[in-house]
């Protein structure tokens, strides 16, 4: 084990990838002479040179299209967005061609390529940079989507995306790059799709925490303990797709209830998604609705009092799972 | 409008056994699309059909240019280059009819012609999406260091993406093999070209971008091919793009659902006046190429090959209903293809 930040971590999983496999290369704005625009690809291009570490000009859509058609040439290309906010520029070629074009070519081809991005709220950039998007990737298709939320997720994860023969949606947070943690050594420690990290356990309380608020769902469930006498057991899903659906209804059928917990808005979300699944296959083990705690349904805010309240914090997790057990008022999750 | 070449058909006629089969491909490419629409309008084709009718020298003119290791890609209206690519007539009307042994199986359909095994690697359903995916398959030709080259066409309507200037110049910026092929039938589905473009002189359009550009007579195939033989060459050898105009027009529609009240049947026929396929069969008369008996010949074989892929799609199931979830993912132990 070494100590690695989430940053380095990826830095170390994408390293140890191109070493490995001749085919993978990196694309993306600012990634090479730059180091990237939050120091993930720093040294690469040094180690790998222009062949492999390409810098390219702002153009989003093709940018994943270059990746899309390169994948389909037999390569394995990785392309950051520098964000996931730009990733909405890129939508056409991550719905129509990269997760698309195996099923609309009746699987004569495949699409190996991983797009790379943070997310995240919480730096006062407002409406247009502060976006949280794993619903809308999870909506498609023929994508998967990871979403590591410690430093050995954080390879683990991406090394098997860049491994996988699957489009991959590998989201970051900006939040977390600077997080340290313990990172199994070792060119083949993977972490494998569809396997949820049991964070803490418990018995009272089921709390799914995805991206991010996987941290925010750990600190909620120590206080949680040592404050309230509840003791949660938090999960985090790690992939979405495909999703580790069998972990979470195993720890429903114990603890009878649930709190999911995201960044990104209420209506269609991760969470709206998980309560009707948990419905659906655990409802006679269910002693509480499943709890929604997620970011305002308000594009977000620039001023930094309003941004605090727009995206979830401990409380808010401490009150709703408060509230399944009984120990508050239960209150509706969701916005306008 | 813009001005119509003049025909130029008696320069650079290949040799008799390829100008034959020049002829032979476009006159299937013509007999097929007219078969389609007739199954169309008999509900045997469902969706959009975009047909190519009137723009076969544009295609085979092109593809002709290649070698079987090239790549193609095209946009919607992508019947005809998988034929010209070889893909069996009998796959292409099969996926046509949406049917299991269509050349995607049923998953693809008109817009989505795709055959790996000949390196056509798609047709793309959106305008100007499949810029960067060619792009891509350039960089990979690149990155193996093969002399492989890109062949991508898209109409003009699709010059005024963001892909298009995005595309154009990472591909000069990065160098990459890929001929990008604008086919100018003068439309934007009903938008004239003068009415969607403020440079109507498509192959200028690139020069900022970094990439230089030419013209060929889209209704001439001989004049389309010596132009695209010379744009792939210099492609193949500089490791840079290259912008090729297409001068040509569609008889038909923008789809089977356009009642065409963009344009007068004046202008339509003046076109057909230059209709690609008798003018190089005529020219090849001249030439003594062939004659007349073997030009006869030569439809009544796409006709019949055409019967054949009807009779061929007909009889092919439609995909089961257990198969709905397959070729969605790559599955392995940790992706098993269908959500929960």
């Amino acid at each position: 084990m070494a100590e690695l930040r989430y940053r380095e971590a990826l830095n170390a999983a994408l390293r140890e990838e191109l070493r490995r496999d001749e085919r993978v290369l990196l694309m993306g704005e600012d990634i090479g002479v730059f180091g990237g625009a939050f120091k993930v690809t720093d040294g690469l291009l040094e180690e790998f040179g222009e062949r492999r570490v390409r810098d390219t000009p702002i153009s989003e859509n093709t940018i994943v299209g270059i990746g899309v058609g390169a994948a389909m040439g037999g390569l394995r290309p990785v392309v950051e967005l520098m964000t996931i906010n730009f990733a909405l520029l890129a939508f056409d070629q991550i719905v129509n061609s990269a997760a698309h074009i195996r099923y609309m070519f009746g699987g004569q081809v495949s699409v190996p390529l991983v797009i790379r991005m943070p997310q995240g709220a919480g730096h006062q950039l407002g409406p247009t940079h502060s976006h949280c998007l794993e619903a809308m990737f999870l909506h498609v298709p023929g994508l998967l989507v990871a979403v590591p939320s410690t430093p050995a997720d954080a390879k683990g994860l991406l090394k098997t995306a860049i491994r996988d023969e699957n489009p991959v949606i590998f989201i970051e947070h900006e939040s977390l790059y600077g997080i340290r943690g313990e990172v199994p050594e070792g060119e083949e420690e993977t972490v494998a799709f569809g396997h949820a990290r049991i964070a803490r356990e418990g018995s009272d309380v089921t709390i799914v925490g995805v991206s991010r608020m996987a941290l925010t769902a750990e600190r909620a469930a120590e206080t949680l303990a040592s404050e309230h006498g509840v003791e949660a057991e938090v999960i985090d899903p790690r992939t979405l797709r495909p999703l580790d659906l069998e972990t979470i209804l195993a720890s429903v059928r114990k603890t009878n209830r649930c709190v999911v917990v995201e960044e990104g808005w209420p209506h269609g979300g991760v969470g709206a998604n998980l309560a009707a699944l948990i419905a659906e296959h655990a409802f006679d083990d269910l002693d509480a609705p499943v709890a929604r705690v997620s970011g305002a349904d308000v594009p977000m805010p620039y001023s930094k009092p309003l941004e605090e309240i727009a995206f979830p914090h401990e409380p808010q997790v401490i009150e709703a799972a408060l509230a399944t057990v009984g120990k508050r008022p239960a209150t509706i999750s969701g916005g306008a | 409008m813009t001005d119509i070449p003049e025909p130029e058909v008696t320069q650079g006629i290949p040799e008799p056994g390829a100008a034959r089969e020049w002829l032979r491909t476009m006159t299937l490419i013509r007999r097929f699309e007219e078969r389609a629409g007739e199954m169309y309008a008999r509900a045997k084709v469902g969706g959009f059909l975009h047909l190519s009718i009137g723009e076969e020298a544009t295609i085979v003119g092109s593809t002709r240019a290649l070698r079987e290791t090239d790549y193609l890609v095209s946009t919607y209206r992508s019947h005809g280059y998988a034929l010209a690519r070889g893909t069996p007539p009998e796959k292409v009307m099969a996926e046509l009819f949406g049917r299991v042994d269509g050349c995607c199986g049923g998953h693809g359909g008109s817009m989505h012609m795709f055959d790996l095994s000949r390196r056509f690697m798609g047709g793309y359903g959106i305008v100007g999406g499949n810029l960067p995916i060619a792009a891509g398959i350039g960089l990979a030709s690149d990155y193996g260091d093969t002399d492989d080259v890109t062949l991508c066409t898209f109409g003009d309507g699709a010059s005024n993406q963001g892909t298009f200037g995005e595309t154009l110049n990472l591909a000069a910026l990065w160098r990459l093999p890929v001929v990008f092929v604008v086919i100018n039938n003068q439309f934007g589905m009903g938008t004239s070209l003068e009415r969607h473009s403020a440079v109507t002189d498509l192959q200028r359009k690139g020069e900022s971008l970094g990439v230089p550009g030419t013209r060929c007579d889209g209704m001439d195939v001989a004049d389309t091919h010596a132009v695209l033989a010379e744009a792939v060459r210099r492609v193949r050898e500089d490791r840079r793009p290259v912008l090729v105009e297409a001068v040509t027009y569609r008889f038909r529609g923008h789809s089977m659902a356009d009642p065409e009240e963009y344009r007068s049947k004046e202008e339509v026929a003046h076109w057909r006046e230059r209709d690609p396929i008798p003018a190089f069969g005529e020219a090849l008369e001249r030439e003594g190429i062939l004659d007349a008996d073997t030009r006869a010949e030569i439809d009544r074989e796409a006709t019949a090959r055409v019967d054949q892929a009807v009779e061929f799609a007909e009889a092919s199931p439609f995909p089961a209903p257990e198969s709905l979830y397959e070729d969605v993912y790559v599955r392995d132990e940790q992706v098993h293809g269908a959500y929960h």
